[in-house]
């Protein structure tokens, strides 16, 4: 029995926000379900003791002096947007009707 | 008019084959200009080069800044005029992965969703490229947001080897391994997150090395896997790799997980050109089955080299190692699909509104994504959200993070008996275009030898060490430990100097000769 349906795959793209065509998802879920099927082998070879590792190198926070540096113009930022007005980034509606 | 024949101008073959210390010399000698040089280079690009997408030409380019880079290459031959103190590298030309961003030049990671942008800021490595006076040619191509193994999941269409047009030329930096190939730049700039630089450098006769994690900074980088992500040097010779590194390294306070450590005298281990007493350590599970005959001799005989030149080659295992891949393939996705958020229509790139229902942001995310994403890049964003998810996440990518530190335990216990590992770069020689395509798990295993090092964070270089039987070139891996880098450049020099004494030539001097296409861009104006 496969890991993963197109059903799965649908929920999974849902999650990621990537709209998928019926011809994709089955695609993914043949592909995927042979990827997850390689690589479930990790589970099998760690035991409880070992630590997880997350990053190569034992990490600190970094701080900075709390001075102002300069920042990119609005405009140059803005100038690669899909759309603006009044210095601002212009997005379509954030929350659905009622 | 037909495309410049780099022959035609007296002396632009002789600059587009040297190397960047050779033309730094030059420049210096002021025996030639750097308008000359990059010159040179743009009209063999536009001689060999084509276009991505229409099946002829090396397509390394996915953009050339010609007037950019010509008027750069002037500004800095004024400053030489004018007695100027300048830095060694000035006026030599570089090329630049597109997953760099690069202020006013187009910049897409290889990727629709890109198209057309360009960033408002450089990467803190391009600011330092330009500081040192050194004339970006272009954006080289790549697998769509460095996901792939062989350049052919670029949106724009493939990178093809020079060593033969109908293989790929390794991937994800396919594009700047072929503009160094090919002769079209003395130096690129890659990015390597599972071998990404390494494998194509092994694959395309040139060198390529990813630096210790953290040793170049990763401000300005389109990021993939943030634990992974490393910049580095592509070059035909160690010594130039080690030239450019030392330009971009170093510590940069804009990324937090930059070293702090100096870059270290690179280029001086580059020329000692001595390895005797030095532990070279054959990892035994980078050997031997899935490896093809011709790249297993062709590593051999340059054990053989080193220790007639009074290395001591030893076997180390590292067992761990034959889960690295499955580990990488866990923890890669599920950065990417965390990283990959950020492309969602609204400050940047590519917006597509649904075609049917409400037009709200996050309709108009998913639609977006859906049509500016290609199939491996959406592949490993499901894959990654899979292994992150509630009830899977223990059993993936928790286990895969202890995995990463096994990998790193067997790397600290081989670095008690050897000075640096060794391996095969990659498991075969160039595979042609179009015969993984469809098999996702045969492409993976292309990063079999370079996950390790990635994983661990450790420094790793591939330099050619011959051609195997089928006339293809073969990559030799060397890894150090961490902040160790100028060890791959001592045996990477010297075993380079042992090889080429044996041939007589750089491998890349028996590269076949490239077919002239019709060049996509506006030719260069004559000088």
């Amino acid at each position: 029995m496969p890991a993963l349906s197109t059903d799965d795959v649908a929920r999974l793209a849902a999650l990621a926000r990537i709209d998928l065509g019926p011809d994709e998802l089955e695609r993914l879920a043949g592909e995927l379900d042979a990827v997850v099927a390689a690589v479930a082998s990790v589970s099998s070879v760690v035991s409880d003791d070992v630590p997880a590792t997350s990053h190569p190198l034992p990490l600190s926070d970094v701080y900075r002096e709390d001075v102002v540096e300069p920042s990119l113009p609005v405009d140059d930022v803005l100038a690669g947007a899909p759309a603006a007005q009044d210095g601002r980034f212009l997005v379509p509606q954030i929350l659905e009707e009622d | 008019m037909a495309p410049a024949d780099p022959r035609a101008r007296p002396g632009a073959d002789d600059l587009v084959r040297a190397g960047a210390a050779d033309l730094a010399a030059r420049l210096a000698a002021r025996e030639v200009s750097s308008e000359e040089v990059v010159r040179a280079h743009l009209d063999r690009i536009a001689a060999v080069d084509g276009t991505p997408g229409d099946g002829r030409g090396v397509a390394a380019f996915l953009h050339v800044s010609a007037q950019e880079a010509l008027a750069d290459a002037r500004a800095v031959d004024a400053r030489r005029a004018a007695g100027e103190s300048l830095h060694p590298l000035a006026g030599v030309p570089v090329a630049v992965k597109d997953v760099v961003v690069t202020r006013g030049t187009p910049t897409t990671a290889g990727s629709k969703i890109l198209e057309g942008w360009v960033p408002p800021y450089d990467a803190t490595l391009v600011e330092r490229l330009r500081a040192a006076g050194m004339p970006l040619l272009g954006k080289t191509n790549m697998d769509e947001f460095a996901m792939g193994s062989s350049t052919e999941h670029s949106a724009y269409g493939p990178t093809r080897n020079p060593w033969d047009t109908s293989r790929t030329p390794g991937g994800s930096g396919g594009g700047s391994a072929a503009a160094v190939a090919a002769f079209e730049a003395p130096l690129a700039v890659g990015t390597d997150t599972g071998g990404s630089i390494r494998q194509p450098a092994a694959v395309t006769g040139s060198v390529g090395v990813k630096p210790t994690y953290g040793g170049i900074s990763r401000y300005g980088l389109i990021a993939m896997a943030s634990s992974l992500d490393q910049a580095g040097p592509c070059a035909r010779s160690v010594l130039d790799a080690a030239l450019l590194h030392e330009v971009m390294g170093g510590h940069d306070p804009r990324d937090a997980t930059s070293l702090t450590d100096p870059v270290g005298a690179l280029a001086d281990a580059a020329r000692s050109r001595d390895v005797r007493g030095m532990r070279v350590g054959v990892v035994r599970e980078l050997t031997g089955d899935g490896f093809s005959a011709g790249v297993s001799a062709s590593f051999r005989a340059s054990l053989d080299l080193l220790e007639g030149a009074g290395a001591e080659v030893v076997e180390v295992s590292c067992p761990t190692f034959a889960h690295a891949l499955d580990a990488y393939y866990l923890i890669m996705p599920s950065e990417a699909s965390s990283n990959l958020a950020r492309f969602d229509g609204m400050r940047f790139g590519l917006r597509v509104e649904p075609s049917e229902g409400p037009v709200t942001a996050e309709r108009v995310m998913a639609a977006t994504r859906g049509a500016g994403f290609g199939p491996e890049v959406k592949r490993r964003i499901i894959l990654g959200t899979y292994a992150l998810s509630a009830g899977y996440y223990d059993a993936y990518y928790g286990s895969a993070q202890k995995v990463r530190t096994l990998v790193q335990r067997d790397f600290a216990a081989a670095f008690e008996q050897a000075d640096v590992l060794v391996s095969p770069t990659a498991p075969t020689t160039a595979f042609p275009l179009g015969s993984r395509l469809d098999d996702p798990l045969a492409m993976y295993a292309a990063d079999i030898a370079t996950i390790p090092a990635n994983l661990a964070g450790v420094p790793g270089m591939s330099l050619p060490s011959g051609l195997a039987e089928d006339g293809l070139p073969v990559g030799f891996q060397v890894m150090a430990p961490a902040r160790a880098d100028e060890r791959l450049y001592r045996l990477g020099g010297a075993l380079e100097a042992l090889l080429e004494d044996r041939w007589g030539a750089p491998l890349l001097a028996s590269a076949p000769a490239l077919e002239t296409v019709p060049a996509r861009r506006p030719e260069v104006a004559p000088a």
